[in-house]
């Protein structure tokens, strides 16, 4: 057997193991120099993300992967701790390690002045292998495990300033939120498990029965989740996490979000994809709404804010407002076999494309703003103006930022957004009217930040500003470079990752079959 | 933090070597008696922090560095690690228990049924508590000292 069929074969035990030995073998390594600590961590995330890449090009061409620790064979029951890895994990993933490398290469500059870095690269690395377990693992309970370590690595990170009181403010609003959704989690477990014996996501999504507890156990596990990716009524802790948190970990917390975004998909569609017949559409129509009213209040408080980094934070949360319209869209047409043949797999294809863009296109705008603060030091945007004169580059990738945010062609925004308009307008109109006003209100909100930070007249305060270092500038072009390729060629994209993405969240039962071979249900 | 009274800390040194076998016996017999890795370690850093509010933080600052605990700490986590990808090399996947069966060390298999409990059996799994038991009282005794450091100042003025 060849190394690269080994690499392959044991992939999603690697994805998680070298971050987890990077993050412990950081302080060693620091103590021999900070450059050689900086390589070490790019050298880390640049080995897992090209472990991701070829387990997903693997995935991609149909294989799921399952990875059983301790032992060769599955044995039924299951009791082994297993990963499983279908498009839709490799899909998430490989946002993962595009954010991680991104943020990585930008902390160079970006907090090489700050004290304490070893223990930071050694959060960082940490957060990496808690997000890949989240999107890898097979096993409700693990789930929960990498849940809790994400959450501590992205409270210490986010109050990683702690000269600034507001930042520990911000750290400490988040711990309260991630216990109690923590907490959900593991009584929804505890529910699961005390009926069916079994903590395994196949085997659970095989005998579900959609019982009195069972629709208990789904209300907690998709509250809970919400709450961790910042939906609507639960939002109030994203904008002081992501406002407060430097630039270069934001980016991170994004993918971290965006990890319990697929918490609740992976839930709704393979642990209850059983009984979706059962349960009319109100799930899904839940989440519809969740996701109107999170576009609504997010672009509406984004557009009162006064402080550059709330104000993306608002805007963020609006955009997962638009990931939850269209996958929730979906999920209210699935048991439909017609109509979500018509509508409902495009409303998917353009959730599950807007996760990747709405990452890329915040976590831009967090870097931009990050840019900004470092050269100036100045965050209220009332303070800031003509910038454009001092910051030329940093400008244009606010400008290919903004035109992505806001859905306008040729940016990778436009297509998912027109996806979703399209197959939410055949749903119900008021939907997409919805979404197109929020997306028009977010380029308000960004024309009116671009005015305020860049244009205008010179300030003599800001005379001496210089552009941002080169390291900086080659992080926000690598994601400024996927963003416009994504835009010119989204049908490629379309077909190579996202359509498997779809498909192997619709195809449960293939998941399920992986694991118990003697499943029929499903479609 | 300052020293306590004379005869606190006699007591001290009396009863302190008690618990730091009572804390190594846990963490050695993870394996055949309830406990393990984390409940020894919480033991024997519980008895390191007795030390610590006897004899005061500045004593045993001076006596240990908190670098070198959190070099300790890494060693401990990096040893459970490279333990798992071991059981990568040596055996077939990740995590695999490739001591049991070897005639190396905790290499034995009991026979089947009541038998008297033998600590030479489990494979890697003690060598993963010695891991995780370096790690917790490393890590839980780094964090007491640092606090109880933190704080010494409203003591002293």
């Amino acid at each position: 057997m060849n190394f690269v069929d080994f690499l392959l074969q044991h992939s999603p035990a690697l994805i998680v193991a070298i971050p987890l030995l990077g993050a412990f073998l950081t302080p060693l390594v620091s103590r021999i120099n900070n450059k050689v600590r900086n390589i070490f961590v790019i050298i880390i995330l640049l080995i897992t993300t090209s472990i991701v890449l070829l387990l997903a090009l693997d995935v991609f061409a149909g294989n799921i992967h399952t990875y059983i620790f301790g032992a060769k064979d599955l044995t039924l029951p299951v009791v082994r701790i297993l990963f499983e890895v279908d498009a839709m994990s490799a899909f998430m993933a490989i946002i993962g390690s595009i954010l991680l490398l991104v943020s990585v290469i930008y902390s160079w500059s970006f907090i090489e002045e700050n004290s304490g870095l070893d223990k930071y690269y050694t959060l960082v690395l940490l957060l990496a292998a808690g997000m890949f377990g989240m999107m890898l693992t097979g096993d409700m309970f693990n789930f929960f495990v990498f849940l809790e370590i994400t959450s501590i690595a992205s409270c210490a990170l986010i109050a990683f300033w702690t000269n600034k009181g507001k930042a520990v403010e911000a750290a400490f609003k988040y711990i309260v939120i991630s216990s109690l959704a923590a907490l959900f989690v593991l009584f929804a477990i505890a529910l699961l498990y005390g009926q069916y014996n079994a903590l395994n996501i196949a085997v659970l999504g095989s005998v579900i029965q959609f019982s009195y507890l069972d629709k208990i156990a789904l209300v907690l596990l998709v509250a809970a989740l919400a709450m961790k990716a910042g939906i609507v009524p639960m939002h109030m802790w994203l904008p002081d996490a992501y406002g407060r948190a430097p630039a270069s970990v934001t980016i991170i917390l994004v993918g971290a979000t965006q990890a319990s975004l697929y918490g609740v998909f992976r839930v709704c569609f393979t642990l209850y994809g059983n009984t979706i017949n059962l349960s009319p559409t109100s799930i899904g129509w839940i989440i519809v709404l969740l996701g109107v009213i999170t576009m609504l209040i997010g672009v509406s408080m984004a557009l009162i804010q006064s402080d550059f980094k709330r104000l993306i934070a608002f805007s963020a949360v609006a955009e997962i407002g638009f990931i939850f319209l269209g996958i929730g869209t979906g999920l209210t047409l699935f048991a439909n076999n017609q109509m979500f043949g018509l509508i409902g797999s495009t409303a998917m294809s353009g959730g599950i494309f807007h996760i990747i863009n709405d990452s890329l296109d915040v976590g831009l705008l967090f870097l931009v703003a990050g840019a900004v603060y470092y050269a100036t030091k100045e965050t209220s945007l009332d303070k800031m103006g003509g910038l454009a004169r001092n910051m030329k580059y940093t400008t244009i990738f606010f400008i290919i930022g903004l035109l992505a945010i806001s859905g306008i062609p040729p940016m990778n925004g436009f297509a998912s957004k027109l996806l979703i308009y399209e197959s939410t307008f055949q749903l119900n109109p008021i939907l997409a009217i919805v979404a197109i006003l929020s997306s028009i209100m977010l380029l308000a909100v960004f024309v009116k930040v671009f005015h305020s930070v860049f244009l205008g007249p010179a300030q003599p305060k800001f005379k001496d500003v210089k552009e941002v270092p080169k390291t900086m500038l080659f992080a926000m072009g690598i994601i400024a470079s996927i963003i416009i390729i994504f835009g010119l060629f989204p049908d490629l994209v379309i077909n190579n990752i996202v359509e498997p993405a779809v498909n192997a969240l619709i195809n449960y039962s293939e998941y399920i079959r992986q694991v118990i071979p003697t499943f029929t249900g499903g479609f | 933090m300052n020293g306590m009274s004379r005869i606190v800390k006699t007591i001290t040194s009396i009863v302190f070597p008690f618990i730091m076998i009572f804390g190594l016996y846990i963490i050695a017999h993870g394996h055949l008696t309830p406990g393990g890795g984390f409940q020894g370690g919480a033991v024997v850093a519980s008895g390191c922090a007795m030390i610590l509010v006897a004899y005061g933080s500045v004593w045993t600052m001076g006596k240990i560095k908190e670098k070198n605990l959190s070099i300790l700490e890494s060693i401990g986590a990096i040893c459970f690690i490279i333990l798992a990808i071991l059981g990568l090399g040596f055996g077939t996947v990740f995590f695999k228990n490739f001591l049991v069966g070897s005639n190396i060390i905790f290499g034995i298999v009991p026979s089947f049924g009541s038998t008297i409990s033998n600590i030479n059996t489990a494979g890697v799994i003690p060598l993963m508590n010695f891991a995780v038991g370096l790690k917790v009282i490393v890590g839980l005794f780094g964090i007491v000292l640092i606090m109880a450091y933190a704080s010494r100042r409203r003591d002293n003025k």
